[in-house]
């Protein structure tokens, strides 16, 4: 599809231009102090985008459902259990929460242990239907989430403040050590799922037709879980919860590329998703001079579009 | 040759297929034919693997499908089930061409074009090849299918009631591509079929099903009597015989 090359061309030159812009524009010759840590935080965009929109977009193809996100599965939840636990027991001065690197890694690892756990257990059968193990990542959600309101109830209202700030993902205060770390981990995951891509497109046609065409179906949706979620769980130990902007960026690219070709759909869904986080912050920063977070702008434009994708979807069936 | 041996799939406390012992004979159209859930469909996976038997064992070639690996097997054997729900738009030739994937993994030789291009004509849908799939009537899409598992080309075609929702110049038309896959390339093909009547006219074989069991199992012409079919559908249900074709009438059976 030549068009789709073209496509693809012009997104990468805005993306280069909402880059440059974002890095230099106002810099007035701060090199040292302003230039490393705009393009730390330009780094740390990237990476969030490329999890985000990789693991959505596979996620979708394996769940047959494009309204889903991995967050269904009940990660953000925890993330949020974690944090507010972690204030709630040992205080907003505690080293779990002072110490990026440490709060870091305890969030991913808690993630990853909890999304390779419910697979076990969800996958012990022989070809269970992928909806039961999306029904108890939603009610295992819904528990997590109750907990965290239970402690955030009782939470000291000074302390409380310390939990909000977890709640909304923000790339104001990235530290830099941790970016190298997640590159590593975001780069390593999506290295090993490139591989499958191809597999990926024949798993839209559906379990039967995937497996009659030689497709180890429940080895593909077993890997590509647990790549996702611990993609999910990088860029929301890296900067917050922020999953949600997956089902717009993916949902773009279906709309945009038109085709089932899952290395032009991700592909897409990356592009799209660094344009909305390097453009988004920049309008914040320069526009709105900080006086909200990205999160916030994308939860109000995903949430109007994802009522237009339930309005279009019962329209259609 | 596809042998199957004492295969039993339990669903809850029902046994859906009950040491069931078929042979499938290379070269013809075998049609299983039998009441709604008599475990058809339930046997035609466990064939395919699709799904996994409770007890017993498919051969094929008197190795056991399982020891297979997935890409090696499909390239033996194919099955088509009856829903072929997608939320991805493709065109006809996009689908047929997935009919390679085992040969290629999604990276199209000119061989694989090759292929492709004979599906296409075998179906005659080289002329609609770049239409979408949701804009095709039942039977188009239903050929397209078709195409794919032609494109595939298996020895054995295993096919879960083809002609569910189409109509009769649809219907014949798939039956009499069937047919000229057995008799042109060597196929050896498996169908589901609910109208006896397209079994009786194109199947060399018939395997009938019951209850999980099999009651009936042979050539066409064994089966297609008054008395076989009683057993198998508790109908009575007269012969007629036109133009040398067996036709049964079971509309307006006591």
């Amino acid at each position: 599809m030549r068009s789709n090359k073209v496509k693809i061309i012009i997104m990468l030159l805005l993306i280069a231009v909402l880059t440059v812009l974002y890095v230099f524009q106002d810099l007035n010759g701060s090199y040292h102090y302003a230039l490393p840590r705009r393009l730390i935080k330009v780094l740390a965009m990237a990476l969030t985008g490329v999890a985000i929109a990789y693991a959505t977009v596979t996620f979708q193809t394996i769940s047959h459902n494009r309204i889903l996100t991995p967050s269904i599965m009940g990660l953000d939840s925890l993330y949020m259990l974690v944090q507010t636990a972690i204030i709630f027991i040992f205080g907003s001065m505690s080293v779990l929460i002072l110490s990026q690197m440490l709060n870091f890694f305890i969030s991913l690892i808690a993630m990853v242990v909890f999304a390779l756990l419910l697979y076990h257990f969800m996958f012990k059968g022989d070809g269970q239907p992928i909806y039961f193990l999306l029904l108890v990542g939603i009610i295992v959600g819904t528990f997590l989430g109750s907990l965290t309101t239970f402690l955030q109830v009782l939470i000291d209202p000074n302390e409380f403040m310390n939990v909000q700030d977890k709640m909304f993902a923000s790339f104001n205060n990235v530290n830099s050590d941790l970016v190298w770390i997640a590159l590593l981990i975001v780069v390593g995951t999506i290295a090993i799922g490139w591989t499958k891509l191809k597999e990926l497109d024949v798993l839209t046609l559906g379990r039967d037709n995937a497996r009659n065409l030689g497709v180890n179906y429940d080895g593909v949706v077993r890997t590509m879980l647990v790549l996702s979620a611990i993609l999910i769980a990088t860029s929301t130990a890296l900067v917050g919860p922020i999953t949600f902007f997956g089902l717009i960026v993916a949902n773009l690219s279906y709309q945009f590329f038109n085709t089932y070709k899952h290395s032009v759909t991700i592909t897409g869904a990356i592009l799209f998703s660094l344009i909305a986080l390097i453009g988004g912050q920049w309008v914040i920063e320069r526009v709105f001079s900080f006086s909200t977070t990205l999160s916030v702008i994308i939860n109000f434009i995903g949430g109007i579009y994802f009522i237009y994708l339930l309005l279009k979807e019962s329209r259609s069936s | 040759m596809i042998a199957v041996k004492e295969l039993t799939k339990v669903f809850g406390k029902k046994k859906v297929v009950d040491t069931v012992n078929v042979t499938i004979h290379p070269g013809k159209i075998t049609s299983f034919i039998g009441p709604n859930g008599a475990g058809k469909s339930t046997l035609l996976s466990m064939v395919s693997r699709l799904m996994n038997a409770d007890s017993g064992e498919v051969l094929l070639d008197s190795s056991d499908v399982k020891a297979f690996k997935s890409n090696e097997f499909a390239k033996r054997v194919s099955i088509l089930k009856q829903s072929n729900f997608m939320n991805v738009r493709l065109t006809i030739r996009e689908l047929v061409s997935f009919g390679r994937f085992p040969y290629s993994k999604g990276r199209l030789t000119s061989e694989d074009e090759k292929m492709v291009d004979q599906a296409l004509d075998y179906m005659n849908l080289v002329e609609m090849q770049d239409s979408f799939l949701d804009e095709l009537s039942g039977g188009q899409r239903q050929r397209a299918f078709i195409a794919m598992v032609i494109a595939q080309d298996t020895e054995y075609v295993l096919l879960d009631e083809p002609l569910n929702n189409l109509d009769m110049k649809h219907s014949v038309q798939i039956m009499r591509i069937l047919r000229r896959l057995v008799d042109d390339l060597g196929k050896t093909v498996v169908i589901v079929l609910h109208d006896i009547n397209f079994a009786s006219v194109y199947s060399d074989r018939i395997v009938a099903l019951k209850d999980g069991r099999v009651v009936k199992d042979g050539p066409t012409n064994d089966i297609i009597n008054t008395e076989s079919l009683k057993d198998i559908y508790d109908m009575n249900i007269p012969i007629q015989e036109i133009n040398d074709c067996r036709i049964c009438v079971y509309f307006d059976s006591k």
